[in-house]
């Protein structure tokens, strides 16, 4: 472990994982910015497709991405690796309060998470909250279990970034 | 840490697809139990329950133990290993995902301050 860099640009925090109860997945970490800035970045299709598929991720690109984020309003994500073949996510927007929280759900799963994220205004930064809650332990498990299942090798880093992807935005 | 192949993770969506194995997971969950008590509580013949357990043996979602005529079954460490591994994957994927977001962030903060974007 290297020693936390707590000033000047490039803060290295890194992000923290937990899962609570069997039911639910917890992702939070700190932004040097204020909330309405790291809404915006969530929000902007232009802005949220830059940052949410990992550069690190070889062969797989964001073929698509449609963000309507408004209460009612719907999402879209497909992703591709080259071939004609896409993968898709999508939901419909549960509840938004601008600069405050985003709620969605992921309907390309049966029994999909909901998914809140919250933005903290903590003085001038924030701290971001990604909840997400299945719904039932069995539908985590999947998650956790099934969707890794069956692919061919070769398209192994896929498969786990969208199984990741799955549960995420989804 | 273990890697998990999808090879590995069928095995144990195989295992897991089964309502009676479930259901023996979560028996075990609770306690130990030998492969009869697991017959007689899941209403099956002995055979049958020997069969399910050896298919979660196999997937190491369970380990068994004879001593003298009993075999004992108990949750595999199989099952949380696979877990730590989901987590793991996570905490990458959100690694990676917020440092991305952080450089955008930056970059916002830059064209906030050169002040014409609505």
């Amino acid at each position: 472990m290297n020693q936390q860099a707590n000033s000047a640009g490039g803060t290295q925090n890194r992000a923290s994982v937990e899962r609570q109860g069997d039911r639910e997945l917890v992702v939070t970490r700190t932004f040097d910015a204020p909330p309405s800035m790291v809404y915006k970045a969530w929000s902007q299709s232009e802005l949220f497709r830059r940052w949410w598929l990992p550069k690190s991720v070889s062969g797989v690109s964001l073929v698509s991405c449609d963000l309507d984020v408004r209460t009612g309003g719907k999402y879209r994500l497909e992703f591709g690796a080259g071939g004609s073949d896409t993968m898709a996510f999508y939901g419909k927007y549960l509840e938004v309060v601008p600069n405050e929280r985003i709620v969605w759900t992921n309907d390309e799963e049966e029994e999909g998470a909901v998914t809140t994220v919250t933005f903290e205004d903590q003085g001038g930064k924030t701290l971001l909250t990604f909840h997400e809650i299945y719904p039932s332990a069995e539908a985590l498990e999947e998650a956790l279990q099934g969707s890794a299942a069956g692919l061919p090798e070769q398209l192994d880093q896929l498969e786990q970034l969208l199984a990741d992807m799955g549960p995420g935005l989804s | 840490m273990v890697q998990y192949t999808a090879a590995h993770l069928d095995t144990s969506f195989t295992a897991l697809a089964d309502a009676t194995r479930r259901g023996v997971l979560e028996q075990l969950e609770r306690a130990d139990a030998s492969i009869s008590a697991l017959a007689e509580k899941f209403h099956m013949t002995l055979t049958g329950m020997k069969k399910h357990v050896g298919i979660l043996e196999r997937a190491g979602l369970v380990t068994t133990e004879k001593v003298g005529r009993v075999r004992t079954c108990r949750l595999g460490a199989r099952g949380l290993a696979a877990e730590a591994a989901w987590i793991e994957r996570h905490q990458r994927l959100w690694d990676a995902r917020f440092d991305a977001l952080d450089e955008i962030l930056s970059e916002m903060k830059q064209e906030g301050s050169d002040e014409s974007t609505s």
